[in-house]
């Protein structure tokens, strides 16, 4: 079975962190990864759990159930996450000053850390490579781009705190704690770049001190737009 | 074999895998002398709780009492630090400083009238607030932070320590607190909280004077220096789950990437050892 960005590939993967491929050729391969999809599923199709993550017809990808599920829905995240800041760093946008472009950098890592620890750790289980839908985004607009950025950041946070009560496994769920406050380290300071003083601001906290906590149907609900392909949530756990 | 396996049998074989306290004798050897101490007089409450092991079906209401007081002792901490810095004239220099520093500080008061109210609702009985030394003199007033309060650098860098500490010991408890629900989640909450607030004062730091501090803990580096060095150890740490992060799948992640892309845990001992200095007893 051959998939367009599977591990080991001698693709993106095996270049240096500045000198990947232009934009234009990131999203020709980002576009191939639905046929991926498709090669996918079908060989999933040997599994044995019920339902097969990755499995669906079409552009419905099943995340899957239990524990295998939640790692899958934070897969699809990251794997969001990691394809926002590679084409962001790929031509980063008018004007980006040394730090910005060095931290944007920093959490561009951080989130290929995740998707690929993801991917190691569901194997056969994974979800196929998505495929991303940044046509609502200004890649050469600063203002675009890091709006995004805090969009992806908070609903990232708000994703992993939902999802924790849904975690059974003690193991998982302290993984899960160690990647969310990285997390909302990057929405802090993204959002101190657009607003000084809005790390933790009343939009994202409320008058308990708490953070926002948000269901997976809910988090589907908010990234539907940037992915092709549609996340099918239905088997994951709701308590 | 499945990395699935491999984790769950690491959690069968060495259950500290999980940074959760294995035994109860194991923690009360570790927690001699004066963190002992705190444990006894901090946490009267469901301490024993908290050395069960965390059921499929949630932790027992004993579990998350003492778990949520122990919470509490860290936010009488850090709502007290940043109740004093604030009320100090010209410590802070700037009003955008100040007004970033008041948002931290009304988090931590907030979370200690949730926990509070949250410990109430399960029929506990909160901890009171200890007395604070926020020099680390232990009552001295003049332990290695004496200018902390005169200061803004030093005030800065005990902000950092406490708000990554936190961080690192909600964190920690996260395991025991598994099918917890509602428990579960608002400790959740509270330690992202923590996470954009220690994001924020290691920016703070960096516009300063430190330009090598990053919103994330990269390595073990503090920019603090060695008598921090507790509240970092082992965020260097780059293996999760037994999955080495640098270098993953053939991705181009270095150390330093591979280490901030996790925070790390901090044990309730190792967490009683960093406060210690910081509460007088009596």
């Amino acid at each position: 079975m051959e998939l367009t960005n599977s591990p080991g590939r001698p693709d993106l993967a095996q270049q240096p962190a500045f000198a990947r491929p232009s934009r234009r050729n990131f999203l020709k391969y980002a576009g191939l990864s639905g046929l991926a999809a498709t090669a996918l599923a079908a060989c999933n199709k040997l599994g044995t759990t019920t339902p097969v993550p990755g499995s669906g017809t079409g552009k419905s990808i099943n995340l899957g159930s239990g524990d295998t599920g939640i790692l899958n829905y934070a897969f699809a995240l990251e794997q969001l996450e990691a394809a926002f800041y590679t084409a962001v760093l790929l031509d980063p946008y008018t004007n980006i000053s040394p730090f910005e472009a060095l931290y944007l950098a920093d959490i561009r890592d951080h989130e290929i850390a995740h998707r690929e620890f993801f991917r190691t750790v569901l194997g056969t289980n994974a979800i196929p490579n998505l495929t991303p839908n940044f046509s609502s985004v200004n890649f050469s607009d600063r203002t675009s781009v890091l709006t995004t950025a805090k969009t992806f950041e908070d609903t990232g946070v708000s994703a992993y705190n939902g999802a924790g009560s849904l975690i059974s496994s003690a193991t998982y769920l302290t993984l899960a704690g160690k990647i969310v406050s990285v997390e909302a380290r990057h929405a802090a300071f993204i959002r101190e770049q657009l607003s000084y003083g809005s790390f933790a601001d009343s939009t994202v906290v409320s008058a308990q001190g708490l953070d926002t906590s948000r269901t997976p149907a809910q988090v589907l609900t908010l990234v539907a737009p940037f992915i092709v392909q549609t996340l099918d949530g239905s088997n994951l756990p709701t308590s | 074999m499945n990395l699935l396996d491999v984790i769950n049998e690491i959690e069968t074989q060495d259950p500290a895998a999980m940074d959760q306290p294995n035994s109860r004798r194991d923690i009360f050897k570790q927690l001699s002398g004066a963190a002992g101490k705190i444990a006894l007089t901090a946490l009267p409450l469901g301490l024993s709780g908290l050395f069960q092991k965390a059921q499929a079906a949630g932790p027992s209401t004993s579990t998350t009492l003492g778990i949520l007081n122990y919470a509490l002792t860290l936010e009488y901490l850090e709502a007290g630090f940043y109740k004093m810095g604030l009320s100090v004239q010209g410590l802070i220099p700037t009003t955008q400083e100040f007004d970033a520093i008041l948002t931290i500080g009304t988090h931590e008061k907030e979370h200690v009238a949730f926990l509070q109210s949250t410990i109430k609702s399960l029929g506990g009985t909160p901890v009171s607030e200890p007395t604070f030394d926020f020099t680390a003199g232990a009552g001295s007033g003049n332990g290695p932070f004496a200018t902390v309060f005169s200061d803004y650098a030093t005030f800065l860098a005990v902000a950092q320590a406490f708000e990554d500490t936190g961080v690192r010991a909600y964190k920690g408890q996260a395991g025991a607190l598994a099918g917890g629900g509602a428990y579960l989640t608002a400790a959740l909450d509270i330690h992202s909280v923590e996470a954009r607030h220690a994001s924020m004062i290691r920016q703070m730091r960096n516009e300063r004077a430190f330009a090598d501090v990053t919103p994330w803990i990269t390595l073990n580096y503090s920019g603090i220096g060695a008598v921090v060095d507790a509240t970092y150890a082992a965020e260097q740490n780059t293996l999760q789950a037994g999955i080495q992060i640098v270098g993953i799948n053939g991705y181009d992640i270095s150390y330093e990437a591979a280490s901030a892309a996790f925070d790390e845990t901090l044990t309730m001992p190792q967490v009683l050892a960093i406060v210690t200095p910081f509460i007088v007893t009596s």
